[in-house]
């Protein structure tokens, strides 16, 4: 079962919760760090480290030698990562999407592919519970595909967690496509429904189930609970703003170990979300 | 001699406008007769990526020897420049002010882009 932990608007505890919810359930669960622009679920589960691996992408390479200057490359790339000027063949590596296209095309076999690193992968564990992140290269701006790196090395036989990246947008859908679940992580506040509702939206173009957990539960208004009931979103979590969190969260500890009572209040989390999985006709994966 | 440049109208009293890949037209004029051609640009103006390195093919195809514009990013730079264009660039006013400046030999040329790409 893969569990995809988002929120739209950030710094509402995704990772807090990915961790807690990995901690509670202990062996036989993977945890993804799919905040690939900026991990930090490492500071909290502290896994070992065991191995990293470079992620490349491919990016076309043309053979002058075979190169008739037709544009066909240029014209079918949406991206404008080829420009052909006289007989001169640019390539922009940073705009390049992978997809493929100019190589399908040339009508002269003149393109062949080449890599561009995007980052890494890192490979570690704790406790039994298996860790995976990925870290975009400094300067680099095309974080799905390293997503989708990250996705393609998790074990299917374990129970997937995923910290999503903040946002909407394209690294977010990598980081929830294909999910069973969608636990969307939010505040109640007028910036955490605004950008919790964005998410929302996005979710249900995925057709995936969706439960929240709504942090500093007791900060802010209602208008969080009103949407959620008036959209039938279950709430499946609340935590309270409470200093004693905040106290370990700064010190990287946390909720699971520092209040065990909180241990069987996250494994409930999950056994709500295994529920709601299980009445839609069970895991897409194993 | 052809030059390029970039408004936000269709007449030689347009105004400029300072983008170069995403300006709604690109005036291809001769300096010498004042004949001109006012390319259409909005193909570009909402393009995902790359707008200013299709408007510096576009420029290079139509043969203009100099683009006169407000920005000019980092990979349209690198486009003009394999294709031989040069770039005067901060040019302000009406397309017709920007035709006397290069007419006068006032014109800089830039040496580098004046403007970080866009995300």
């Amino acid at each position: 079962m893969i569990i995809s932990v988002a929120s739209g608007k950030g710094g509402t505890g995704k990772t807090t919760i990915s961790v807690n919810i990995a901690l509670a359930l202990g062996e036989g669960v993977e945890l993804l760090d799919c905040d690939v622009e900026e991990p930090n679920a490492h500071l909290f589960l502290k896994p070992k480290i065991e191995r990293n691996e470079k992620v490349e992408v491919p990016i076309p390479l043309v053979d002058l030698n075979k190169c008739t200057f037709c544009k066909k490359c240029s014209d079918i790339c949406r991206f404008n990562a080829l420009a052909i000027v006289g007989e001169k063949v640019l390539v922009f590596q940073e705009l390049c999407h992978s997809c493929g296209g100019c190589m399908a095309v040339c009508p002269e076999g003149a393109i062949t592919e080449t890599g561009r690193e995007l980052g890494f992968l890192n490979f570690g564990a704790r406790d039994g519970i298996g860790f995976i992140n990925g870290r975009l290269r400094v300067g680099e701006a095309m974080s799905p595909p390293l997503i989708k790196q990250v996705r393609a090395a998790s074990n299917s036989e374990l129970i997937t967690i995923i910290d999503a990246p903040p946002g909407t947008s394209c690294p977010v859908i990598a980081a929830m496509n294909g999910a069973d679940f969608i636990l969307m992580v939010t505040e109640p506040t007028p910036f955490g429904l605004h950008d919790l509702k964005l998410a929302v939206e996005a979710v249900r173009l995925l057709g995936i189930p969706c439960g929240l957990v709504v942090n500093r539960a007791d900060i802010g208004d209602h208008k969080v609970f009103d949407y959620a009931e008036s959209e039938n979103l279950p709430v499946l979590l609340t935590i309270p703003f409470d200093r004693r969190i905040a106290e370990a969260y700064s010190r990287g500890k946390n909720i699971v170990e520092e209040f065990p009572e909180w241990r069987e209040r996250f494994m409930e989390l999950f056994r709500k979300i295994e529920a709601i999985v299980n009445e839609r006709g069970g895991v897409a994966h194993a | 001699m052809k030059v390029a440049i970039t408004a936000k109208g269709t007449s030689l009293d347009s105004e400029i406008d300072p983008r170069f890949g995403r300006a709604p037209y690109i005036l291809i004029v001769d300096t010498d007769t004042l004949e001109f051609e006012a390319l259409d640009n909005s193909s570009n103006v909402n393009a995902f990526k790359g707008a200013g390195i299709q408007a510096a093919t576009m420029v290079s195809d139509k043969g203009a020897e100099v683009l006169m514009t407000g920005y000019c990013g980092p990979n349209a730079f690198v486009t003009l420049e394999a294709a031989g264009v040069k770039v005067v660039d901060d040019i302000t006013g009406k397309v017709r002010d920007a035709i006397k400046t290069i007419k006068e030999g006032k014109a800089t040329y830039a040496t580098a882009a004046n403007k970080e790409a866009d995300w």
